[in-house]
């Protein structure tokens, strides 16, 4: 097709020669045009027809090879749990995806997030040279390249991560501070049970161990019905490999467990008769049975990410209040939203088909009267189980309720935003 | 009778022996799969090694433990913490305090103490301690915090065997099960 609109790309071409006034002759012509900001800035006209003609922009290489965002998202991720990411060495420790600006159910590969047990280097691993060694309670100890992996027969599935330390508190002022260190993907790999067969699995093995090549080599114990139930040895996420913050070339998915067992840059399993504590596990070393029954698997959970902390209802009328919700015990069976701060609950639609330990994503359409609400998800999962407030969570437990009750495990009680008069949203524990 | 015939059949079919397999992967050599460093509680795969915590206490110093950890793991700067307990025998292993997990004190086995310095410390620059050297660094830790006599010689074989002192005093994380509730009764 012929140029149709000859004129504003010429005026275009024009302007960015004037805009760079003394550039050096030879510059190509494409990377001035794409340094281009449009005459008109987002903040200061107000949205009308004729704005929709906007500045037509040559494509760069990197545009062509990889694509990059419009430069008008911003959405970034964030260092969490108080400490900074890159640290003064370089080690990257928690860091939390934006869910205040998540649609749908899937998290980009490059917001996803991401974390660390103790901090971290980030492995620079070459696919070519690594392998995975499959060993102990086997009658055939196997390595296995990347090549052999993919040789397998594969499986690709959607699943949720989180950090046992997704903790939200009063202290936190928007859902990427209380609850982003949760994020769902697609991922694809071969059955652990594949693999262990494979290797002949023993019947005495009932624990596995799991490492990775960081420099801690972090290593978690792990039921092996878990390994021949749905933990995935994975290579490849949203339809690319992994990427290096995520375990490149290969991780686990423990579908449900806490984020800490989905071990990234795997590069040893070995099939054992004991649990151990390793690395990893020794935060959870409880004295109580009830905590450590509860610090492994994610109960159902689920917080409206819109409108969440942080944001603002511009005026009175119908808004979606939308969501996430997720369990490590099954699928997404129903999530309900309050509006009232939990006098009564309203069921919330599902956005497509819930997968087992995966995030759902919900709606509820509300017509905000301009005034102060505050407004709650709360989800039940396949198995039954509902998403608790602290007091119930107390209650069951037989223990005191205070401000400083503690729930034991991922902590997947109710999140309360506050919605105020003016439309501004915030964190209803405060 | 037919049903007493399904039986081998279901006994079969539950055998890995039938489990499908491709062939993929290669045997690992000798070389390679001693180079696990993965241990049990009980000592199996622990390296062939031994050390005093006279050894190790030259090598908190050599290896700049004392650095992060200070003197006699107490007081150290950055974010390390303590590694010698700030009360002693007597008290219960939950409540003598410290700092971090507690690791030298409340791992269950000794083998924890051992694997967590080989495999993390020190901090930076992990790997480079030899078998000998974690080993007598054990035993130092250990020793500062009266959990083994000043001239104990840690090797492969006794490392195991030491009576930690929390003893049975920690909970087992319970079977794991598909689509079961985390905790029996606990309906969140
Ligand atoms: C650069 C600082 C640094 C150096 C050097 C260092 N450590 Fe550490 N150590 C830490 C930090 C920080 C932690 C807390 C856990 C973590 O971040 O890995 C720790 C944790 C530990 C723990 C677990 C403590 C607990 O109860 O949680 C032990 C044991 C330990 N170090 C032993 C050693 C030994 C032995 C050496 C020397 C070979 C050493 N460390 C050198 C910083 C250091």
């Amino acid at each position: 097709m012929m140029d149709p609109k000859p004129s504003s790309r010429r005026e275009l071409l024009k302007g960015a020669a004037l805009a760079v006034g003394t550039v050096a002759a030879g510059a190509s012509v494409s990377k001035i045009a794409f340094a281009q900001t449009p005459a008109s800035g987002p903040a200061t006209a107000p949205p009308s027809y004729a704005a929709n003609e906007a500045p037509m922009v040559a494509a760069s290489d990197d545009v062509i090879a990889y694509g990059v965002r419009s430069h008008y998202v911003t959405s970034k991720r964030i260092p969490a749990l108080g400490r900074p990411s890159p640290d003064d060495f370089g080690l990257e420790f928690h860091v939390a995806t934006p869910l205040q600006d998540s649609v749908g159910t899937i998290q980009a590969s490059s917001l996803h997030y991401a974390a660390t047990t103790k901090g971290s280097f980030i492995p620079d691993i070459d696919p070519a040279r690594h392998t995975l060694m499959i060993d102990g309670l086997v009658g055939r100890p196997r390595i296995f390249t990347m090549a052999d992996l993919k040789r397998f027969p594969s499986v690709t599935q959607f699943h949720f991560i989180e950090c046992a330390g997704n903790n939200h508190s009063a202290a936190d002022r928007t859902v990427q501070e209380s609850h982003g260190l949760t994020s769902n993907a697609e991922w694809t790999g071969v059955l652990l049970s594949t693999l262990l067969e494979e290797c002949g699995l023993q019947h005495e093995a009932t624990w596995f161990v799991a490492e990775g090549a960081e420099e801690v080599k972090g290593a978690s114990t792990m039921p092996i019905n878990k390994a021949m139930t749905d933990v995935i040895v994975a290579y490849g996420m949203n339809g690319e490999p992994l990427r290096p913050q995520q375990g490149f070339p290969v991780r686990l998915i423990v579908p449900g467990f806490e984020g800490i067992f989905n071990t990234k840059w795997l590069r040893h399993i070995k099939a054992v008769d004991q649990y151990q504590l390793n690395m990893n596990d020794f935060g959870h070393l409880q004295r109580s049975p009830v905590n450590a029954a509860l610090g492994y698997q994610i109960g159902p959970k689920s917080v409206i990410t819109y409108p969440s902390g942080g944001q603002k209802l511009p005026e009175p009328g119908w808004y979606e209040i939308t969501g996430l919700a997720w369990s490590g015990g099954g699928a997404v069976r129903k999530v309900e939203v309050s509006t009232d701060d939990g006098r009564s609950w309203k069921d919330a639609k599902l956005k497509g088909t819930p997968h087992p330990m995966a995030h759902t994503r919900f709606g509820y359409m509300w017509n905000w009267d301009g005034g102060e609400h505050v407004i709650l998800s709360r989800t039940t999962d396949a198995i039954g189980q509902v998403q608790p407030t602290r007091e119930e969570v107390a209650k069951a437990l037989g223990v005191p309720y205070t401000p400083k009750f503690r729930v034991p495990g991922t902590n997947n009680t109710i999140m309360p935003w506050r919605i105020a008069r003016d439309g501004s949203v915030t964190n209803g524990l405060a | 009778m037919g049903s007493l015939r399904i039986v081998p059949i279901l006994l079969l079919l539950a055998s890995p022996a039938l489990a499908q397999t491709y062939g993929l992967g290669r045997a690992p050599t000798a070389a390679e799969l001693a180079q696990g460093i993965t241990i049990s509680p009980t000592g199996v795969g622990l390296p062939p090694g031994h050390g005093t915590a006279a050894e190790g206490a030259v090598l908190y110093t050599q290896k700049l433990c004392v650095v992060c950890h200070g003197p006699a793991g107490v007081g150290g700067v950055t974010k390390a913490p303590n590694l010698q307990a700030k009360k002693g025998p007597g008290v219960d292993a939950w409540d003598r305090g410290g700092g971090g997990d507690g690791i030298p004190v409340k791992a269950p086995d000794a083998t924890i103490v051992f694997d967590f310095i080989r495999r993390g410390m020190p901090l930076g620059n992990e790997g480079i301690l030899t078998p000998d050297e974690v080993y007598s660094l054990t035993a130092y830790l250990l020793a500062i915090n009266k959990i083994i006599p000043e001239d104990e010689v840690l090797d492969q074989n006794n490392l195991a065997q030491i009576k930690m002192p929390i003893g049975n005093e920690w909970a087992r994380v319970p079977d794991w099960k598909p689509r079961a509730p985390r905790l029996a009764g606990y309906p969140y």
